[in-house]
């Protein structure tokens, strides 16, 4: 089969299960709903319960769900080619832990960002990322020409350690509440709320997802290492500048909008590498919209798993993703 | 061919680096670059395949000077083979070959049948076609080798940089590999330039030989006149006997002693 034709099976796949997954969700949960009634424009809004649980409290979870699986998964594979590491994670160079931090101090000093619709934490958590991704790139550029993944993965691996305390730090001043918001963040959790937030996110997903579009085959090729890849003709500073940059963007819009849902990044990646081999144009694509599928479909156990109570997405990720990865690291012995 | 002038480079202070070699690879030349560890072998070749840039003097290609040729460009005129690849990813032999036919795809092409069958054909020549699909990590440090060098052939490049391409690999592979290299050299007119530390895979191999130590040339000419006992002496302070062996049909040196330095 041509590559061609895979490319185009694979999306079409991959695209029909995200697309499934989406318009199942909003109709499961714990009150059962009538999908003519939610489009029954002869109700008014206010008296139409069906749709008001419809689009003001599972559409947005929804979507966010797509957003932010589709955004981790696709970063976990970038980061996992850029940094020639099967088990890198979005995670692995700090990004999320900056945003933690951001977070937290959002959450514990009264300061307020909120901006059309957007509340403080997701601008403070998104600006805490970038600071985190301006400091890894910084120290992995400064001690020679060129990027150096080494030294990218000892600075993250350094600064998610240091933010951890800075956060314990932040956390010891906080209050009895403050504390519990802080927990209940860094849980990862997809009640954004409204669509605002989701609206505020899409245009730095997009513009990553429109680099990522670019870098499959010069991912390909940085598997042999970066001067195999410079003498087969990949720009290697450029892609990995590309690379690092739009996964970071990606991961920090993510982890801003739902907190750091851990484990997405490496599942999917690895899910999908199982299915399809390791051509990074048909890993990248269906990871994207695998991660889409996977989280709204973990959302959707998160709300009905113990109904009426709704659990953190992230706490349900993690207990999946723990043995996965376990399992991951056995294989690979 | 390929022209180094007065090349210098440096990865800073108390580093091992290049000053002013000038080396010449003819084309459909096969070039040993001889020296002991740490001698320069390989900043030579990264700086005579673009990847490193030279401080000062200049690498041409046919004249035009390797700083101002793109990357893909220059992919198209030089592939580099080196002395032990590791994937991070599980490519299958296949995709690992097609990878050499990147600069010749613009960003959103996908291989044609024709790359295809350019890296089938690769694969054929290096004998490895019956393990297209066998996964690159799966495979012996040998036929890792070959499909490396598959990989480099079917960039169609005019020339091909080795470091050190039999160093990780038995007896029995460095036979094969060093007649690969030969029948490549001499059935498709590609250039070499083969860097190595071992004389004997160069002995055997290549029709000049360049000497280089600490950064510096020695001397440079035909295999026959450079390789001597003298030189190997001042090349690696090694006492050597040099001499013409019967059963392999070219020069064969066996080191006896150190001749200053260690014990």
């Amino acid at each position: 089969m041509s590559l061609r034709r895979r490319v185009f099976l694979t999306v079409l796949v991959f695209g029909l299960m995200a697309v499934a997954a989406c318009v199942f969700a909003p109709m499961v949960g714990s009150a059962p709903i009538s999908l003519r009634r939610v489009f029954d424009r002869s109700v008014p809004f206010v008296d139409n319960t069906d749709a008001q649980i419809f689009f003001v409290s599972r559409l947005p979870r929804t979507l966010a769900a797509a957003l932010v699986g589709a955004a981790l998964a696709a970063s976990g594979v970038v980061f996992q080619a850029l940094l020639r590491n099967p088990l890198a994670t979005p995670f692995t160079l700090g990004v999320s832990a900056g945003a933690a931090l951001g977070a937290m101090l959002a959450i514990t000093f009264p300061i307020s960002l909120a901006f059309a619709g957007i509340p403080t934490v997701p601008i403070a958590s998104f600006a805490g990322a970038l600071g985190a991704v301006g400091v890894v790139y910084f120290l992995s550029t400064v001690r020679r020409h060129g990027l150096s993944t080494n030294v990218l993965l000892l600075a993250g691996i350094t600064l998610n350690a240091f933010f951890s305390s800075l956060i314990l730090f932040v956390q010891y001043l906080a209050d009895f509440s403050q504390t519990m918001r802080t927990v209940r963040w860094l849980m990862g959790d997809l009640d954004v709320g409204s669509y605002a937030p989701i609206v505020a996110a899409l245009p730095f997903t997009l513009l990553a997802f429109a680099v990522f579009a670019w870098l499959p085959r010069s991912l390909n090729l940085l598997t042999l290492g970066a001067d195999a890849a410079s003498a087969r003709g990949v720009d290697v500073l450029r892609t990995q500048r590309l690379a690092f940059f739009s996964a970071s963007l990606a991961t920090g819009a993510a982890v801003s909008l739902a907190g750091p849902v851990g484990f997405i990044g490496i599942i999917v990646p690895h899910l999908v590498r199982l299915l399809v081999g390791a051509d990074h144009r048909l890993v990248l694509p269906a990871s994207t919209l695998f991660g889409a599928a996977f989280l709204v479909v973990c959302d959707v156990a998160a709300r009905t798993l113990i109904a009426p109570m709704v659990l953190p997405v992230g706490i349900l990720t993690a207990m999946i993703g723990g043995p996965f990865f376990l399992w991951l690291l056995v294989r690979r012995g | 061919m390929l022209r180094a002038a007065d090349v210098s480079f440096a990865y800073g202070p108390g580093q091992a680096g290049l000053h002013g070699v000038s080396i010449d690879v003819p084309r459909g030349g096969l070039v040993g670059i001889l020296g002991p560890n740490g001698s320069g072998k390989t900043t030579l070749l990264r700086v005579l395949g673009g990847m490193l840039p030279a401080a000062s003097g200049r690498v041409t290609i046919d004249g035009r000077d390797l700083a101002r040729m793109p990357r893909r460009e220059l992919a198209r005129q030089i592939a580099v083979v080196p002395q032990e690849t590791r994937l991070s990813f599980e490519y299958s032999a296949l995709e690992v070959v097609l990878m050499g036919r990147y600069p010749h795809l613009g960003a959103f092409e996908l291989e044609s049948p024709e790359d295809v069958a350019i890296a089938r054909e690769a694969l054929a020549a290096t004998g490895t076609l019956a393990l297209e699909d066998r996964l690159f990590p799966t495979l012996s440090g040998g036929e890792k080798q070959r499909v490396i060098i598959a990989s480099a052939l079917a960039q169609s490049a005019g020339l091909m940089l080795l470091d050190e391409p039999t160093a990780a690999l038995d007896p029995g592979y460095q036979i094969e590999i060093a007649a690969l290299l030969r029948r490549v050299n001499a059935d498709r007119g590609v250039t070499m330039a083969v860097a190595t530390h071992d004389l004997n895979l160069a002995a055997g191999l290549c029709r000049h030989l360049v000497l280089l130590r600490e950064g510096r040339v020695l001397a440079a000419g035909p295999t026959g006149e450079v390789l001597t006992r003298e030189s190997v002496r001042a090349l690696y302070d090694v006492e050597a006997d040099v001499h013409f062996h019967e059963g392999v049909g070219h020069l064969m040196v066996v080191p006896l002693h150190r001749t200053r330095g260690a014990g």
